[in-house]
């Protein structure tokens, strides 16, 4: 036990270097991702004003903190694009997460039944994907769903369909695309939560009479409820901001948040508008990062 | 939803299981195939070739795009392998410390946080500083994001290691560093090795964040493929994403590779 405890100072002191880095470049980042939020945009080099130069002493300072305003927060009020890609990223994040339990839950489960020599190539299988490139996978799709691409060619060579379909820039998609992408996220955190059970517990449930459909929905569904709210959130959060999909698979004619803050970036060259939705965005995601933050504590916590 | 505890593995079962394989996999077997396609088209079977692998290594653009992404995945992820293993120290041997909660959760955050926000925050944080954007500003970008992974990688290994291998090596006159070194390093050197190629991958893998963080004249590979991308389908670029999946899955045999060696080799060093 004292040796534990020995140990335990200098292992404190490893956290000095990675604590500062995160400090620096992850924490203060979101001060000046605030404060450029509050900002006006400006025809300069960086593009936004004021610009807080310190070389300049206090008064210059406490000049350049009465510019700031709430103006880019009105903007994103009044106008209705805004509000309308607010809500879209939150249905599209729901949906999606909904669509990934219904196929990722069965897909955990079986895994959790396979012979336990099976079972780590099975997660293997699913892991692998999670490492090859994120935009080769949508790239890939983009391949099969265009125009004359494999699906339509399917499909027509099948008669299923009598002219090729229309699949890419629509909703469906992208939704195709986020299911895709997202679903190993999904499968690993209920697998672990499926394989921890001990099937004590449902032939328990049988053996006193209950049918299979009641054995599911009374005792394994119930047990494996860390896993599926883990899960839910590890698809919805980064769902929520997702860029890349909506931009390359979905249409046009509707953004989501992440897009709008791109545009504002890339395109506008609106700094102070594109801060604000990040505020925004941060804003919808403190209660799941909360519980993304607690569950995955509890977690570390009971495996040390 | 048909659950049947008796038999381990039902129809149902085996056809979820394969089902959810081949959507995960076919895809992408699709793409590899029809980059070896001779025709122009990329829906019109032509035949085997290599041409479109031999045009990528023509393109100069594509080829510095390539050589910055190596060399900004090999370095951020070293970064960020050595400042995720103190982190993941810390955090399992460091018992309770002041601001572990901070700590920790600076650590998690960044594992779901969307990219957008990552990449804007670093970006003003740059530009603020006045620092030139490129090669190092994409790699600072990167390790920040990746050293996340790698400590939950590490930390997961270190939490199942047994501690008396360590308080044993102190009672026979380690200090705390000699032990760690000697005894914890070894142990856990698989899962150092994993978090390393998961950090390479990862970025390897991204756009959003390198796309705000980069300058002009050093654009990745990934920000490279992206606009291509944008303008529609293009036969070379399945020949691009064949190479980088081809390099990717060397990567992974290599990390499970390592990771058995070393852990067999440990587990013949710690017979407890």
């Amino acid at each position: 036990m004292s040796a534990r405890r020995i140990f335990a100072g200098p292992a404190r002191l490893a956290a000095i270097a990675p604590c500062l880095w995160m400090v620096l470049f992850f924490l203060v980042p979101f001060g000046f991702v605030l404060k450029i939020s509050l900002s006006q945009t400006a025809v300069a080099q960086p593009p936004y004003l004021p610009v807080f130069d310190f070389t300049q002493g206090l008064a210059a300072i406490k000049a350049a903190f009465a510019v700031l305003s709430l103006d880019n927060y009105r903007l994103l009020v009044s106008d209705n694009l805004y509000i309308l890609s607010c809500l879209r990223s939150l249905v599209v994040a729901a949906v999606s997460t909904a669509i990934l339990l219904l196929i990722g839950y069965p897909v955990a489960y079986a895994m959790a039944r396979l012979p336990q020599r099976w079972q780590g190539i099975a997660m293997m299988l699913v892991i692998v994907p999670f490492w090859t490139s994120f935009l080769i996978r949508i790239y890939a799709w983009i391949n099969i769903l265009q125009h004359d691409g494999l699906l339509n060619q399917v499909l027509l060579a099948l008669h299923i369909v009598s002219a090729p379909v229309v699949w890419l820039s629509t909703d469906s998609a992208m939704y195709l695309g986020i299911v895709y992408s997202y679903l190993p996220f999904m499968i690993l955190p209920l697998y672990a939560s499926l394989a921890k059970m001990d099937p004590a517990l449902s032939e328990a449930a049988s053996d006193l009479g209950a049918s299979p459909q009641q054995t599911f929905w009374l005792v394994t569904f119930p047990l494996s409820l860390p896993g599926v709210v883990a899960g839910a959130l590890l698809c919805f959060i980064p769902i929520l901001g997702e860029f890349v999909i909506p931009d390359l698979l979905a249409g046009s004619d509707s953004m989501m948040i992440g897009q709008t803050l791109w545009l504002e970036f890339f395109t506008n060259k609106d700094w102070p508008v594109a801060s604000a939705v990040a505020v925004v965005l941060l804003v919808l995601l403190v209660a799941p990062l909360a519980l993304y933050d607690r569950l995955q504590r509890r977690q570390l916590e009971a495996a040390r | 939803m048909t659950a049947r505890p008796r038999s381990r593995m039902s129809r149902f079962n085996v056809s979820a299981l394969v089902l959810g394989l081949a959507f995960l996999y076919l895809p992408i077997a699709i793409l590899v195939i029809y980059s070896f396609n001779a025709s122009k088209l990329v829906t019109v079977w032509g035949g085997w070739s290599l041409r479109w692998y031999a045009e990528f290594f023509n393109d100069r653009a594509m080829l510095d795009a390539a050589w910055m992404s190596l060399r900004v995945a090999a370095v951020s992820a070293s970064l960020a392998t050595l400042l995720g293993t103190l982190a993941a120290t810390a955090l399992s041997r460091g018992e309770r410390f002041k601001g572990r909660t901070l700590f920790s959760g600076m650590l998690y955050a960044p594992l779901v946080m969307p990219e957008v926000i990552t990449g804007l925050s670093l970006l003003l944080l740059f530009v603020a500083l006045n620092a030139e954007r490129g090669f190092w500003t994409v790699t600072i970008a990167h390790t920040t994001l990746t050293m996340c992974f790698v400590t939950v990688v590490v930390q997961a290994r270190l939490g199942k290691l047994d501690r008396s291998l360590e308080e044993a090596a102190m009672d026979l006159g380690c200090d705390p560093l000699r032990a760690f070194v000697s005894v914890t390093l070894p142990l856990i050197l698989p899962s150092i090795v994993a978090g390393w190629m998961l950090a390479f991958t990862l970025s390897l893998d991204d756009v959003v964040i390198a796309s705000f963080t980069t300058g002009p004249g050093s654009a990745t590979l990934p920000i490279r493929i992206y606009s291509e991308v944008r303008l529609g389908v293009r036969p070379q670029i399945n020949a691009i994403c064949t190479l980088v999946l081809g390099l990717i899955t060397v990567v992974i045999v290599a990390a499970s590779f390592a990771t058995k060696l070393t852990s067999a080799r440990g587990e013949g060093a710690a017979p407890l």
